[in-house]
């Protein structure tokens, strides 16, 4: 069986398993799921409604049956806000969230490549220094507050960046959208920085490093068709751990930035309690990190000959 | 690597007899405990740590202000000799915001990474050393959470749990337990190839002795290197729940919702924002310098 | 600047090369000479931390970043490569100086392919495009002895084994043609029947194409099958050097005939091996006067205070003992025993 098939095989219980988890946060909240879901909006009559529509009255199986059941239609319930279906809502707004995990993803390559060269190359020195140290400062702060100054200083008082939305056009995009990216990267660079270096570390000290060099192979050839190629293999591992907070840390920012994404959805939902809509989102959510960890590993097994594709 | 020609055993460098291993026994204990002073990064983030550690526990002492006490006649006020960081929108002493916030989220940020620890630790162990279909049910449930992106998970959690402490403490405890079990397992697939494991089951020791006794006490040093980030990440949680209003609920000093509510005074009193983000940052730093200097530690000569 | 052609192929002098680690400095070649004639197979023969793997780094300049050459003179026909700046030092390895290394499997790239591997020198010295340098790889691979080389050309070093790796290093060692080989225990990480087959087919190209090697080992048997002459080094230092089989069957320095007595040997078989008493010395302090005196039987008064230069001898040997001559008596006494 091809590598991509046996994966997709492998992600079955991860799949079951997550819809189960979807499925019983309803469940989690005392009181009658009835009562919670429709909340302000219960009538005797909606209720009785809901509880035939969702089966509330038959044993918790069947009501996961049911449940999947609709899920593989692609029916992921229906908005108690704004009346129409919920996977409508998260279709119409995926795209806003997924420019920004692609685009905070770049650009967290950009600043962490050259940066994880710098302190690799020479290592110990001040660069060196300088470049582990400055990461252990951005682990600790909170993302939404590094947004909230991005956003203040160049958004606000400089007026360089607009302070929220997504903008039009692709060029519209970039340009909306660099604040947020920008700010989910430097959450990501200083994990994926110091992974990188420690992989360059250890491939720049290994024996094929030193044959290239007894070959004579000049400087640039050597860092990247040998220290690179291999250093990045690594890094990529990381990324695809980490990329589960990259798409979590979209919630957070889609906020702060308004942007009209699947994040801002989720946590507008929460304050409206709809229901229906928190379940969908979080299990898109789930299923993105899942698709991308998938991407992260192919791409790992395409740059790594010793990952055979078909076993 | 045994030398053939000449007998191996004399000609040794550094003098012992060659013995081949895998890998080093786990139990090395010379360089733990001698120079734990010296490294300057663990040194540092002690001194931070302990200092901001302090300041939070001993803060009826440092300020006599009440954190939740609103004074209207003296609202937005800047540093002065009264306020050493002047007031905020309800006429609350902001320094003494400060202090009281560091003990809500230090406090819910320790406590907070205990439960994960425990269970994450005993899941791992369990699934490191019996293998088997322990160990793919409990890996299984690993993929499911890690399936959720942190954040995700954790609001939707406490949206459903309600707010408050508890909340926050069994959603992280569920969403957080994954990355101890993860390395724990790791460890233990090595350690128990140990000679020291198999002479313990030779000797007919139960496996609980096995691995309570044995196998912990040398996969633990990752674990705890771990929770120390870990600790920043769930003060980072705990702030930013705080922030969208799903934490601790005001009136409550606590960093998260000191932020949101300075939010609307941004343009002309921006400390009301930035200050408890500092403090934020620098926890953070304190944490992690000693994250990394027990990780240098305990790995000599690996950076 | 010596006129091309003649005079020795590599001439080493006084060579230092010092490490910096967590225990001071770390003398790990102190004051080491020696020469390599054209077409020339010499021995470097040692115990792990002697300084031969070191010497061979610094003679082609690929030392760890932690050490360094703090004086002395590596001379390539003439040349003095110690003042060389990398760049410069690039040009020379690969045509006139190679390597081969001790783990095949950690010397190959293993994300790059073999065949690229192998063509990659003539690619960046020879100036020739990729297609010609692919064929001179092939040739290459051919003469090495790879079976199939056309189809193992696009393998990745993982799906070769122990001495089908290390007869693509040949490869790579050989491809610009160079006019020396350095070779680091090339044979030390196989099995008995390959080392076998890749010390055959080195002595035979060094035959074939007079290139000179200088090859490092801690295996006596191996210098032998190899090499013509034979350096003996002890704790960073040169010992005793000379023609393989008289230095072996007539040692002239008390570690050399610890060795020789150490080592099985399938002729003379002895009653049982003497290995050498104690440990290696410490390269950041070594002892006073002699290294070796710690361990020498025949130690007397002034071993212990002057450190022996390298004493010439006569019939091309050179030894750095003061009472060598106690060898040939131990050696007398232990022939004429029954």
């Amino acid at each position: 069986m091809s590598f991509v098939g046996r994966r997709l095989l492998q992600l079955v219980p991860v799949a079951v398993g997550v819809t189960i988890v979807v499925f019983f946060m309803i469940h989690l909240i005392p009181g009658d799921p009835a009562l919670t879901i429709l909340g302000i909006h219960a009538t005797p009559k909606s209720i009785a409604i809901l509880r035939h529509e969702w089966g509330l009255n038959r044993p918790l199986i069947s009501q996961y049956w049911l449940f999947l059941d609709r899920l593989l239609h692609g029916n992921l319930g229906q908005s108690l806000i704004y009346g129409v279906s919920a996977s409508s809502l998260i279709m119409q707004r995926l795209p806003a969230t997924l420019w920004l995990i692609v685009y905070a993803a770049l650009i967290a390559i950009v600043i962490s490549v050259p940066l994880a060269m710098i302190a690799a190359t020479k290592k110990d020195g001040v660069r060196d220094q300088v470049v582990r140290a400055v990461p252990l400062l951005g682990l600790g702060m909170p993302t939404f507050w590094v947004g909230f100054l991005l956003l203040t200083l160049f958004g606000v008082n400089l007026g360089w960046f607009p302070v929220g939305g997504y903008g039009t056009g692709f060029l519209g995009h970039l340009h909306y959208m660099f604040l947020p990216a920008l700010t989910v990267a430097i959450a990501l660079a200083p994990v994926v920085i110091r992974s990188l270096r420690a992989s360059m570390l250890s491939v720049l000290g290994a024996d094929y490093i030193t044959t290239a060099r007894s070959k004579g192979v000049p400087g640039l050839r050597l860092f990247v068709r040998h220290v690179l190629r291999n250093a990045v293999i690594p890094a990529i591992t990381v990324l695809g751990i980490n990329i589960g907070f990259l798409i979590g840390g979209t919630v957070i920012i889609e906020n702060v930035f308004s942007i009209p994404g699947i994040g801002q959805l989720m946590i507008n939902s929460i304050f409206q309690r709809d229901f229906p809509v928190v379940q969908g989102v979080t299990l898109v959510f789930a299923v993105l990190v899942v698709l991308v960890n998938l991407l992260a590993d192919m791409t790992y097994a395409s740059l790594d000959p010793r990952v055979s594709f078909d076993r | 690597m045994i030398d053939p020609v000449v007998g191996g055993q004399f000609l040794a460098p550094g003098g012992g007899p060659v013995v081949v291993l895998d890998r080093p026994p786990p139990d090395q204990s010379t360089p733990r405990r001698r120079t734990w002073y010296r490294q300057p990064a663990l040194v540092a983030g002690l001194t931070i740590t302990i200092i901001i550690l302090g300041m939070a526990v001993f803060a009826p002492l440092i300020t006599h202000y009440n954190p939740i006490a609103q004074n209207l006649n003296a609202t937005l006020q800047g540093p002065s000799a009264k306020h050493w960081l002047g007031t905020d929108e309800l006429g609350r002493d902001i320094w003494t915001r400060l202090l009281y916030g560091g003990r809500v989220d230090l406090r819910v940020g320790f406590i907070a990474v205990l439960f994960p620890f425990c269970l994450g630790t005993v899941l791992g162990s369990l699934a490191g050393y019996f293998g088997g279909w322990t160990e793919l049910v409990i890996m299984r449930m690993v993929d499911v959470v890690v399936a959720f992106p942190f954040y995700v998970l954790l609001i939707a959690l406490v949206f459903v749990l309600g707010p408050g402490e508890r909340s926050i403490y069994i959603a992280i405890t569920i969403v957080g337990w994954v990355s101890y079990a993860r390395l724990v397992r790791a460890e233990i697939l090595v350690a128990k190839r140990q000679e020291y494991v198999l002479a313990a089951q030779a000797g007919g020791l139960s496996n609980l002795r096995i691995m309570g006794r044995h196998l912990l006490p040398n996969v633990i040093s990752q674990s705890i290197i771990y929770a120390m980030s870990d600790i920043v990440q769930d003060i980072l949680a705990i702030v930013t729940l705080g922030y969208f209003g799903l934490g601790i609920p005001p009136p409550t000093a606590e960093w998260g919702s000191m932020i949101n509510e300075g939010q609307n005074f941004l343009s002309t009193h921006w400390e009301l924002t930035t200050i408890p983000g500092i403090a934020v940052v620098i926890v953070g730093l304190g944490l992690s310098l000693i994250g990394d200097g027990l990780a240098d530690l305990l790995r000599p000569g690996q950076s | 600047m010596t006129v091309a052609g003649t005079g020795p192929m590599l001439e080493v002098s006084d060579l230092h090369v010092q490490i910096a680690s967590q225990r001071g400095l770390v003398r790990a070649v102190d004051g080491v000479s020696f020469e390599v004639a054209r077409g020339d197979a010499l021995g470097i023969v040692g115990e792990s931390g002697s300084g031969k793997s070191m010497t061979l780094r610094a003679i082609l300049g690929v030392l760890p970043p932690e050490a360094r050459i703090t004086s002395g003179q590596v001379k390539l026909d003439g040349q003095d490569l110690v003042p060389l700046r990398q760049s410069d030092l690039n040009r020379i390895r690969g045509p006139r100086m190679s390597m081969i290394f001790q783990e095949p499997m950690s010397a190959l790239n293993p994300v790059m392919r073999v065949g690229p591997q192998i063509a990659e020198g003539p690619l960046v010295h020879q100036g020739i495009g990729r297609a010609k340098a692919a064929e001179r790889a092939l040739d290459l691979m051919r003469r090495v002895g790879i079976p199939d080389p056309e189809r193992r050309y696009r393998a990745y070093p993982h799906e070769f084994s122990g001495g089908m790796r290390q007869r693509v290093m040949i490869a790579i060692a050989l491809a610009c043609e160079p006019e020396i080989i350095l070779c680091d225990e090339p044979t030390t990480a196989l099995d008995v029947t390959i080392q076998d087959q890749i010390l055959r087919l080195l002595a035979g190209l060094c035959r074939e194409t007079g290139v000179s090697l200088v090859f490092v080992t801690h295996d006596l048997p191996v210098v032998a099958q190899v090499c013509q002459q034979v350096a003996v080094m002890y704790g960073g230092q040169l010992v005793e050097s000379g023609p393989v089989r008289e230095v072996l069957h007539d040692p002239r320095h008390p570690y050399t005939l610890g060795l020789v007595r150490s080592a099985p040997d399938f002729d003379n078989v002895r009653d049982s091996l003497v290995p050498i008493p104690g440990s290696p010395p410490s390269l950041v302090s070594p002892p006073e006067g002699c290294r070796f005196h710690p361990r020498c039987k025949f130690a007397e008064e002034d071993c212990l205070v002057t450190d022996p230069p390298l004493k010439l001898l006569p019939g091309g040997r050179a030894t750095a003992c003061l009472h060598h001559e106690r060898c040939i008596e131990a050696l007398e006494a232990e022939r004429a025993a029954p």
